[in-house]
């Protein structure tokens, strides 16, 4: 696989987050786009050793990663928070067997939020990742966001279990239109 | 008309050694099961729709082993997104096999949109797999089971058959114990490979 080349700004907190995925050995990563997430994307899509899968829906993922799991690889899954309520039922896979399980959740619809229809399923994210079995980190701050990720990889993966980390809209930005 | 169990039994029979099945839920996990409980079978019990995206993982996780997923028609509708993301990420060891009986036969057998208008095998073709193949008699399964197990991924092949209700053949339903079981088939296949 040939490593296309990807530099993160100075400034951008999610270089930490890459950083935490590869420290734990992240080999596959699923996504739905946010732009929240998009250098993070890059980022990933430039490592020549993390194999990367654009889903058409965020259950997709859950599935996927539950494959990897099978095969010996670990994972991650990024997306909004307009995504997880499209998961709930596959969720089912993760508790029924024991599945480990990270994503990180680029928040909308809690702060300065500018399009009221991101309202709904981003203030029932938490509930319905806790609903679901999940352990819910949530990170105000880049530092967190770093910390968390790669706390969130040991609990899934040493302690079996899925885990959110929710990142901010107040980190993240409002967007604006 | 194609009987499922004796077609599936078919096309598991003599399975080679680095054939890795995952079954949808439902039928497709009874017949996988009554064509041999091996611990290289993934059974779903739930998870609708999800099947072909597990398959996609594991084929991604393990390109030396073949993975296979068999599943129905209505599984395989739930997730028909999936054969999108399938044709883009293109894995050459990838099968998806629908036993296809145009219905939902755990629900009192109502029509499914494969008994409508939909052609499952001409989906998977428009979003990139590399061929498939329609069984609708019996002579047709040598070419179908050759599509599934030896050529370049991803394909998918399509068994149209009956909405006859057959005995359940129920395979362990511990999720934990399914995938125990097959993690530890793999981890003893790679270390038998290694001495």
């Amino acid at each position: 696989m040939k490593a296309e080349s990807f530099s993160f700004a100075a400034d951008d907190w999610r270089a930490g987050i890459f950083a935490a995925l590869k420290q734990q050995g992240v080999q596959q990563m699923a996504y739905v786009p946010d732009a929240g997430h998009a250098s993070l994307i890059n980022a990933c899509h430039g490592d020549g050793d993390i194999n990367c899968t654009v889903l058409t829906t965020e259950e997709e993922g859950v599935a996927l990663l539950a494959g990897a799991e099978l095969g010996g690889q670990r994972g991650v899954m990024l997306m909004q928070s307009s995504g997880v309520g499209n998961c709930v039922n596959m969720f089912s896979l993760l508790k029924s067997c024991g599945f480990p399980f990270v994503t990180l959740v680029t928040m909308r619809g809690e702060w300065g939020e500018f399009n009221p229809w991101q309202v709904p399923m981003g203030q029932a994210t938490e509930e319905t990742f806790k609903r679901s079995g999940f352990v819910v980190y949530r990170a105000d701050t880049g530092e967190d966001a770093a910390a968390m990720t790669g706390s969130a990889m040991r609990l899934a993966y040493d302690s079996t279990c899925p885990v959110a980390v929710l990142l901010s809209q107040r980190l993240i930005g409002a967007k604006d239109f | 008309m194609i009987g499922r169990r004796d077609a599936i039994a078919e096309v598991l029979k003599d399975r080679p050694d680095n054939l890795l099945v995952i079954s949808g839920l439902g039928s497709p996990t009874y017949d996988v099961a009554a064509a041999g409980d091996v611990a290289q079978n993934f059974y779903l019990w739930g998870a609708m729709g999800g099947a072909a995206s597990m398959g996609l993982g594991l084929a991604l996780a393990r390109p030396d082993a073949r993975v296979l997923v068999i599943t129905g028609d209505g599984e395989m509708l739930m997730g028909l997104g999936s054969l999108a993301t399938l044709g883009a990420k293109a894995p050459a060891n990838l099968a998806i096999l629908v036993i296809d009986n145009e219905a939902f036969g755990e629900t009192g057998g109502q029509t499914s949109h494969t008994g409508k208008t939909t052609n499952l095998a001409a989906v998977a073709l428009a979003c990139g797999f590399k061929q498939v193949a329609t069984a609708h008699k019996q002579a047709d399964l040598v070419s179908v089971k050759q599509l599934i197990l030896e050529d370049a991924g991803p394909v998918l092949g399509v068994i149209k058959t009956g909405s006859d209700e057959l005995p359940r053949v129920l395979p362990e339903r511990d999720g934990h114990i399914i995938r125990n079981t097959f993690k530890t088939a793999l981890k003893n296949q790679q270390n038998g490979e290694s001495k």
